[in-house]
């Protein structure tokens, strides 16, 4: 490898020495293709004319005048696909043929990242297969049946806890196997290097928009970011463009049913280790064994979390804290009611903590809340879960 | 007395060519049980055992281990009780044990201490699936400081100049991974394994085992034809336990009688 593989002391390259051979290919890619003039300019093509960049910042009226504070959501809901999985899909998967790779397998848990990568092979040329947890095969029905009506090959995963962490391990699996012609898209900022470097790069598309249109409407820098952390991405793709700015950034991660209950949040709650290729805050035991991760959102259950937090987590620069289930449940209808607007459970989370901080903010102090993907893929298990909490839609 | 290291290079030294490296899961399917797996194997003419120590996340493992390492874990094998069962193996056998694990469960017991608990116990070797070369110099290092073998993985797709860099720090056997893929039982011997195999004996003297996919006694005979110093069999073995499961008798004969037409020349 030529690059640095870490973030301070954390990522790395733990994978098994079949695969090394195609990150080292790939981090040659990254380095070699994805600057190009010839990569950069059929990228933007797809960013924007395919998948609807720029994403709207959008000012709240009615939630400001709730919370007291500018709020502002940037609208990764509205991108194509309905998250920001298409940001790194459609660049991973663009990368993957011009390094002349025809087949593109992808590991997904809400099943936004497997409608990603979907959408990307589909109109790229490249066949799909999915590896999506049962568990999440069963609360993601929609995402299910998005993906295989792009022609995308959906692989239930029947391993370990059925969730995210193993249909990565399933993805990573087949590619050991298959790395002759086939790339991996991670949906994530996790695995191993170059992956968490490329993701990040693929996804800071929303931090430089959110930064140039803030500049636009406000002319100075929001107070405070807010994003929602499941494996990380959509949270470093904004944080990043701000990291070295006087920008409070806030990672919310799942809460799940408390933090000494069963959840997501693995900074919070968790402590360093390896899983997936790199070493980072994971969820495990005193053996090291990896624990079983909770949230009522898939896109956030997952018991690691992408090196560069791990990082700022120790650094302090970014603040990262959780919210349960039930407040992300609250934030789910709350926005729906209050803006019109239905974000993701993932989403949720970071409305949620957004709604707990606006006390402490001033009137003219701005927070920015990262959309990450709308609430369509989530209608159906919300309406249950209401039900069974004995709440009328 | 003889580290680990000096353990493996005597029992290459001595006995005759392709030795047969048996691996079981510790654990699978039980304590008990695994311990009369691992003494047949010895009796049946295992020259070394490789333990599994299961990782919830086996990312190299094909379903057969997978599931072995689900069974042991579920029956409560973890890291103390791994020693528990070396040491009390190396009560009545002096076969080498080399362990296979994957790097969260060493670094979460600290990489030294799980490397001077490994070697008080008896382990002899250590190789780590998810440790390629890049990351290897901490474990290797409390390896040499403890005198346990570290063994290190080559892969068909290792480059020349990554090859001399883990020839370099690799001691007991070189683990050739004989396929592009996961662990599991395969027909046949694939051309560019056994190009490996040659690039890989032509640098160095130090031992050379493939691995993964094989299970046939023509397999055995086709890499010792190409002077392959041992071969290492798993899943063959580890299904032999799972097609048996409820009758340790069963367990430990099947085990047993496999172990030995793979060694009957
Ligand atoms: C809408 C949405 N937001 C957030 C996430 C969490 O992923 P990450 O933390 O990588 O942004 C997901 C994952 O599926 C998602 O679908």
């Amino acid at each position: 490898m030529k690059l640095p593989s870490r973030f301070g002391e954390y990522g790395g390259c733990y994978v098994p020495e079949t695969l090394i051979a195609a990150l080292e290919e790939l981090e040659k890619a990254y380095l070699q293709i994805l600057p190009g003039n010839t990569f950069q300019s059929e990228l933007i093509h797809y960013l924007t004319e395919f998948a609807g960049r720029d994403t709207p910042l959008t000012y709240c009226r009615n939630m400001s005048a709730d919370l007291g504070c500018k709020v502002y959501l940037k609208r990764e809901d509205l991108l194509h696909s309905g998250a920001h999985k298409l940001n790194n899909a459609i660049g991973q998967a663009l990368l993957a043929k011009f390094m002349g790779k025809t087949r593109l397998i992808a590991e997904t848990g809400a099943g936004q990242h497997g409608v990603a990568t979907a959408i990307a092979g589909a109109t790229l040329g490249m066949s799909v297969e999915v590896y999506m947890g049962e568990v999440d095969v069963e609360r993601q029905a929609l995402n299910v049946a998005r993906m295989k009506m792009m022609g995308a090959k959906v692989i239930p995963v029947q391993s370990g806890t059925r969730t995210l962490k193993d249909a990565i391990n399933e993805a990573m699996r087949d590619w050991v196997a298959s790395v002759g012609d086939t790339h991996y898209v991670i949906g994530t900022v996790v695995g191993p290097h170059p992956f968490p470097l490329l993701v990040r790069d693929l996804q800071s598309v929303i931090g430089t928009e959110t930064r140039r249109q803030i500049l636009e409407k406000e002319g100075k820098l929001p107070t405070t970011i807010v994003a929602c952390i499941g494996g990380g991405s959509n949270a470093i793709g904004m944080f990043h463009p701000f990291v070295n700015d006087a920008v409070t950034l806030i990672g919310v991660e799942a809460g799940g049913e408390g933090l000494d209950g069963k959840h997501g949040a693995t900074l919070c709650g968790g402590s360093p280790g390896v899983l997936h290729g790199n070493f980072s805050y994971i969820l495990q035991d005193s053996y090291g064994q990896i624990q079983e991760s909770h949230s009522v959102s898939a896109g956030l259950d997952y018991p690691g979390v992408g090196p560069e937090h791990s990082m700022h987590k120790d650094s302090g620069r970014v603040m990262y804290t959780a919210v349960t289930d039930t407040e992300a449940l609250d934030a789910f209808l709350y926005l729906s009611r209050t803006e019109g607007i239905i974000p993701a459970l993932e989403s949720s989370h970071a409305v949620a903590y957004a709604r707990r901080i606006v006390p402490a903010l001033k009137t003219d102090d701005i927070l920015v809340i990262n959309l990450s993907g709308r609430g369509d893929k989530d209608v159906s298990q919300v309406i249950d879960l209401m039900q069974q909490n004995g709440v009328a839609l | 007395m003889k580290t680990g290291k000096e353990t493996i290079e005597a029992v290459f030294a001595a006995h005759t060519k392709p030795l047969l490296v048996a691996f079981t899961v510790a654990g699978d399917p039980e304590y008990g049980v695994s311990l009369r797996i691992m003494k047949e194997m010895a009796l049946a003419g295992a020259d070394i055992i490789e333990l599994g120590l299961p990782f919830s996340d086996p990312v190299a493992d094909g379903p057969v281990i997978q599931r072995a390492d689900l069974r042991a874990m579920d029956t409560g094998m973890n890291t103390d009780r791994l020693l528990d069962l070396v040491r009390e193996f190396r009560s009545s056998s002096k076969v080498p044990i080399v362990i296979l694990t994957y790097a969260n469960l060493i670094m979460r017991r600290g990489i030294s201490r799980f490397y001077t608990d490994a070697a008080a116990a008896g382990i002899d070797g250590v190789v780590i699936a998810d440790v390629p070369y890049e990351e290897s110099e901490p474990f290797t290092k409390a390896a040499e400081q403890s005198g346990v073998a570290p063994i290190m993985m080559v892969s068909p797709t290792t480059s020349d100049e990554r090859l001399s860099g883990i020839l370099n720090k690799a001691a007991g056997f070189i683990y050739l991974v004989a396929v592009m893929g996961v662990t599991g039982a395969r027909t046949g011997v694939e051309q560019t394994a056994l190009d490996l195999l040659k690039r890989v004996k032509t640098k160095t003297s130090v031992p050379v085992a493939p691995g993964f996919g094989i299970s046939t006694p023509e397999q055995v005979r086709e890499w010792a034809d190409h002077d392959a110093d041992a071969v290492i069999v798993g899943s063959a073995i580890v299904r032999r336990i799972e097609d048996n499961l409820g009758d340790p008798d069963a367990i430990v004969s099947a085990v047993g009688t496999y172990i030995r037409t793979l060694k009957k020349p």
